[in-house]
C-alpha cells in the first residue's frame, strides 16, 4: 500500500523514458567491446597468473590482440582459433604468447563453429564453477536461513588483507551481515587487476582474486561459527568492471558495487568505455547471483541533497533499466541513495524519510542500498553518532535492505574496531526498538512528506524526458548528474574501446543471458 | 565498574583559574576530568580492566574509573575510562603559528582583486595523490560552498577550477602551468599512515624542480592540516577544519600583494 500516494502514471512515464534511454545506449554497447571486456573473457577461459614482469596474463593476451590490431575479433575467437590450431589450452596459449612463441594473428583462421566447439569445454568448466558457487550460497542460506530485516553492511580497509580478515571476523561476530573490503584508492584507474595476496594499500586493500578467496574463506569460517551466512562485498567500478565481476563470480562474492554511471562521473572514465564495461560486468553479476550496489549516494556528496534529490531517483530508474538489459533481476538490484541532507535544514529528516519511502514504493522488489551521512559529519563524533541514529531510523521505517553502517568517526580516519562495534550497537538498538514503527504510521494526506515525494518524482520524470530527448551521452556532457560535466570523448580508457567485427562472439554473454533477454 | 553517577569524592583542588597551569574542566575548575576510550587486545575480564586503569594512569589520569568494558571479540575489549588529569600546561607561554590576516567578504575580495590586479585571478584546486575525497576541496571551490560560505567559483573576479580527487601531483602542476594559476590549493581529507605528508612534500619538490614554487601561492587544507605543519612542509599556508573559502582567498590575495605579484 502506498503511503505517499504517488502518481502511478508519472512512475510509468519515468520508467518508459529510462527504458528508451537504456535501449538507445544498449544499441551502442552491443556494437562494441573493450580491452577489459576481452581480458574478462580470457579470465573466464581460465587464463590466470602473471609473467616475470608481474603483468597479468589476461593483459598480456589482450595487449597482444591490440598490438596485432585484431582486438575487434574478440579474445574468444582468437584463443579458440589457437586451441584448434595448436591443441593447447587457453592458459598454455597465454604463456606461449608471453614467451613470444605464439602469434594469434598469423594462425590459419578456422570456422566459427570449430572455434566455438574448441573452447566449449573451457566455457563449460567456468560456468560450472560459477553455478556451484551459486549453489553453495543457496545451501548456506537454506542451512542458516537469511535475515529478514536490514543487512548490516560494514567496511574494512586496512590495506592488508590479513588484517582485514581479523577486523572482518570481529565485525561479523558483533553482528555485521555484509563485509565490504574497500579498495585501495586509485585502483579504479588501473587498467589491470593486481595479482595475489596483498598487504599494502592506501585507504583500502587491493581487489585481487586471491584476496577475494582469502576473505571468502574467513567469512565462511566465521559464518559457520555464528550460524549465519556472512556476505562479502567488493567493488567493480573503474577501468576493470567486468574483470572484477568475473573474479567475484569465481570466488563467490555476494554483493558488488556496480553503477552504470559512477566511473564516468566520479573517476572521469570515458562514458563509452564505462557503458560497454558495465554491461558485461552486470551480466556476470546477474548470473552469479550477486546483488549489485549502485552509486547514487555519491551524487549527494558533491551536489546538494535537497536540490538534487530528483537526480538520485532518475539515476535509480536508469540503473534499473540497464540492469534489466543485462539480465539482472530486480531482487539483485541494490539501488543506492543516501542520508546526506544538511542537519541544519528544517524538516530535513522528513525529506530523508520521503525520499527513502519513495524509493521503497517505486522499486518494491529491490534490496535498496542506503548510505549513511558523510558530507555533514564534522569531527563532532557525539553529534555524528546521533546523525547515524536518525539514519538508522529511516532505514527501519522504510524497509531499506543493505544498510551501510554510519561511523561516528567518518571523515576522521578509517574506522577503529570500536567505532564499528558502536555503529553496530547503534543500528541494532534502533532496529529493535522501532522494529514495526513503519507498519504503524501513515503519512498525512497532502502533508509535507507526501508533497516532497510528489515534487521529487515530478522533477525526475521531467529530467528523464529531457535525457531521452538529448541521449544519455549528451546529457552527461552537459552535467545533468552531480553537477559534473564529462565530454563524450574525454576521460580515461577511451583508447581501449573498439567496434566489433563480424566474427566477434562472447561465449559468456551468450550463455549467461540464455533465455533472459 | 564505575563508582556510580555522582562523584562523592571530595578532593582539595584549588579552584582558582591559573593560566600558567591549566588542566581540563569537568564541572569544577581544575578538577582535571577527562574521558577517553580505547580498545585493548585482551579478553574482557578483571585483569583487562586493571590493564585499562594502569594504562590510564600512565596517561597521567589519577583515580581512573572504567565506566564501560565491552567485549568486541574474544580477545579485544573496548573501555571508556574517566580520570583526573595530573598534567597542566602553561597557556600563557603558548605561541601558535596561525594565518594572520583580515578575512574579507566575497564582495570585498572582488574589489580587492580589481584594485590590485585589475584582472581575474586563477585558482586551481585538487585533492591530490591517492585521496579520493573531494569534500574538502569542494567546500572551498564549488559555487555552493559549505555551511553557507560561498565557494570560489561564485567569486566574480576568480577563475576557479576544481580538478577533483586522486589527481597526481604531476597533472596538478601541468594544469597549473597551462592555466597560469595564481593560487594552487591542495586538499587532503582522509589519509592513512601519514601518506598525506609524503604526498604534500612530493608536490613541493616537483614544483621546485619546475622552478615555479615562488610564482604561485600554494596552500594546503584538510582535517589533519595545521598552518604550522603547512609552513614546515614549505607551503604558504595551511587551513584546518572550520576554515572556508573566504579565509583561504583572503590570505592568498593579501599574500600576492605582499609579494608584489601582478
Amino acid at each position: 500500500m502506498s503511503k505517499l500516494n504517488l502518481d502511478q502514471n508519472l512512475i510509468t512515464e519515468a520508467r518508459a523514458h529510462a527504458k528508451n534511454i537504456a535501449l538507445d545506449t544498449q544499441n551502442f554497447i552491443d556494437k562494441h567491446t573493450t580491452v577489459t571486456v576481452e581480458r574478462t573473457v580470457c579470465r573466464l577461459l581460465g587464463i590466470d597468473g602473471v609473467n616475470s614482469l608481474e603483468n597479468p596474463l589476461p593483459n598480456v593476451v589482450v595487449d597482444h590482440l591490440v598490438e596485432k590490431n585484431i582486438l575487434s575479433g574478440g579474445a574468444a575467437y582468437y584463443i579458440g582459433n589457437a586451441c584448434v590450431n595448436l591443441s593447447l589450452n587457453p592458459q598454455q596459449i597465454a604463456e606461449g604468447i608471453d614467451r613470444g612463441e605464439i602469434d594469434l594473428s598469423t594462425l590459419p583462421r578456422k570456422s566459427i563453429n570449430d572455434v566455438k566447439n574448441a573452447i566449449k569445454p573451457f566455457v563449460d568448466k567456468t560456468m560450472q564453477r560459477i553455478d556451484s558457487n551459486v549453489e553453495a550460497r543457496k545451501n548456506y542460506l537454506d542451512k542458516f536461513g537469511d535475515k529478514s530485516g536490514p543487512y548490516l553492511y560494514i567496511i574494512v580497509a586496512t590495506g592488508n588483507i590479513y588484517e582485514d580478515i581479523v577486523q572482518a571476523k570481529a565485525a561479523a561476530k558483533q553482528g555485521a551481515d555484509i563485509i565490504a573490503v574497500i579498495r585501495t584508492t586509485g585502483q579504479s584507474l588501473l587498467d589491470y587487476v593486481p595479482y595475489g595476496a596483498t598487504t599494502e594499500g592506501f585507504g583500502g586493500t587491493y581487489a585481487t582474486q586471491e584476496n577475494f578467496r582469502l576473505m571468502r574463506k574467513a567469512l565462511d569460517e566465521v559464518g559457520e561459527e555464528q550460524g549465519r551466512y556472512i556476505r562479502l562485498c567488493n567493488y567493480c567500478s573503474g577501468l576493470c568492471m567486468p574483470e572484477i565481476a568475473a573474479m567475484g563470480a569465481l570466488e563467490r562474492l555476494d554483493v558488488m558495487l556496480n553503477d552504470a554511471l559512477y566511473g564516468i562521473l566520479f573517476r572521469d572514465i570515458n562514458m563509452k568505455r564505462t557503458m560497454i564495461d558495465q554491461f558485461f560486468s552486470r551480466v556476470i553479476n546477474g548470473y552469479a547471483g550477486v546483488i549489485i550496489n549502485t552509486g547514487e549516494d555519491n551524487y549527494l556528496t558533491t551536489a546538494d541533497a535537497v536540490a538534487e534529490a530528483h537526480t538520485v531517483l532518475a539515476s535509480q530508474f536508469l540503473n534499473e533499466q540497464f540492469a534489466l538489459l543485462a539480465g539482472l533481476p530486480e531482487t539483485q538490484m541494490g539501488l543506492g541513495h543516501a542520508f546526506e541532507i544538511d542537519p541544519a535544514v528544517k524538516n530535513g529528516f522528513l525529506m530523508e524519510l520521503a525520499q527513502a519511502q519513495m524509493a521503497r514504493e517505486i522499486f518494491p522488489n529491490a534490496p535498496l542500498k542506503y548510505m549513511p551521512p558523510t558530507k555533514h559529519m564534522t569531527g563532532n563524533i557525539f553529534r555524528g553518532h546521533i546523525q547515524d541514529a536518525l539514519f538508522n531510523m529511516v532505514t527501519i521505517m522504510t524497509n531499506q535492505k543493505l544498510h551501510l553502517l554510519g561511523m561516528m568517526t567518518e571523515a576522521l580516519h578509517t574506522p577503529f574496531m570500536s567505532d564499528r562495534a558502536l555503529a553496530i550497537e547503534n543500528a541494532q538498538y534502533v532496529f529493535n526498538t522501532m522494529a514495526d514503527l513503519g507498519e504503524e504510521i501513515n503519512f498525512k494526506e497532502g502533508g509535507f512528506i507526501q508533497s516532497r515525494a510528489h515534487e521529487v518524482l515530478a522533477k525526475t520524470t521531467k529530467l528523464l524526458g529531457e535525457i531521452e530527448k538529448n541521449s544519455l551521452f549528451t546529457s552527461l556532457s552537459i552535467g545533468v548528474f552531480a553537477d559534473i560535466k564529462r565530454p563524450i570523448d574525454g576521460g580515461k580508457g577511451l583508447n581501449g574501446v573498439v567496434e566489433k567485427e563480424e566474427i566477434y562472439f562472447n561465449p559468456f554473454v551468450e550463455r549467461m543471458l540464455e533465455g533472459k533477454r | 565498574m564505575s563508582g556510580g553517577l555522582y562523584n562523592l569524592h571530595k578532593s582539595n583542588v584549588d579552584t582558582t583559574l591559573d593560566l600558567d597551569a591549566i588542566k581540563p574542566y569537568g564541572d569544577t575548575m581544575n578538577d582535571g576530568k577527562v574521558q577517553t576510550s580505547f580498545t585493548l587486545p585482551v579478553p574482557n575480564d578483571e585483569r583487562g580492566q586493571e590493564a585499562a586503569k594502569l594504562l590510564a594512569k600512565k596517561m597521567g589520569l589519577n583515580e581512573p574509573s572504567v565506566a564501560l568494558a565491552q567485549a568486541l571479540d574474544q580477545n579485544f575489549t573496548f573501555y571508556i575510562v574517566y580520570g583526573e588529569c595530573t598534567h597542566t600546561v602553561n597557556y600563557n607561554k603558548i605561541k601558535v603559528a596561525t594565518v594572520e590576516n583580515d578575512v574579507m567578504s566575497m564582495e570585498e575580495t572582488n574589489e580587492f582583486i580589481k584594485e590590485h590586479f585589475g584582472r581575474k585571478l586563477v585558482v586551481l584546486g585538487a585533492s591530490t595523490g591517492t585521496d579520493a575525497h573531494t569534500v574538502g576541496i569542494d567546500a572551498i571551490m564549488n559555487r555552493k560552498g559549505f555551511a553557507g560560505h560561498y565557494g570560489l567559483e561564485r567569486y566574480e573576479m576568480i577563475e576557479a577550477l576544481n580538478m577533483g580527487s586522486q589527481v597526481p601531483n604531476e597533472e596538478f602542476i601541468k594544469k597549473a602551468k597551462e592555466l597560469k594559476a595564481d593560487v594552487m590549493l591542495v586538499s587532503q581529507t582522509v589519509t592513512q599512515k601519514d601518506v598525506h605528508i609524503q604526498n604534500l612534500t612530493e608536490l613541493i619538490e616537483l614544483m621546485e624542480a619546475e622552478n615555479m614554487r615562488d610564482k604561485v601561492i600554494l596552500c594546503c587544507g584538510g582535517a589533519r592540516i595545521t598552518h604550522e605543519l603547512a609552513k614546515e612542509l614549505g607551503y604558504d599556508a595551511g587551513f584546518g577544519t572550520g576554515k572556508f573559502a573566504e579565509d583561504v582567498i583572503s590570505f592568498a590575495v593579501t599574500e600576492m600583494v605582499k609579494r608584489n605579484m601582478k
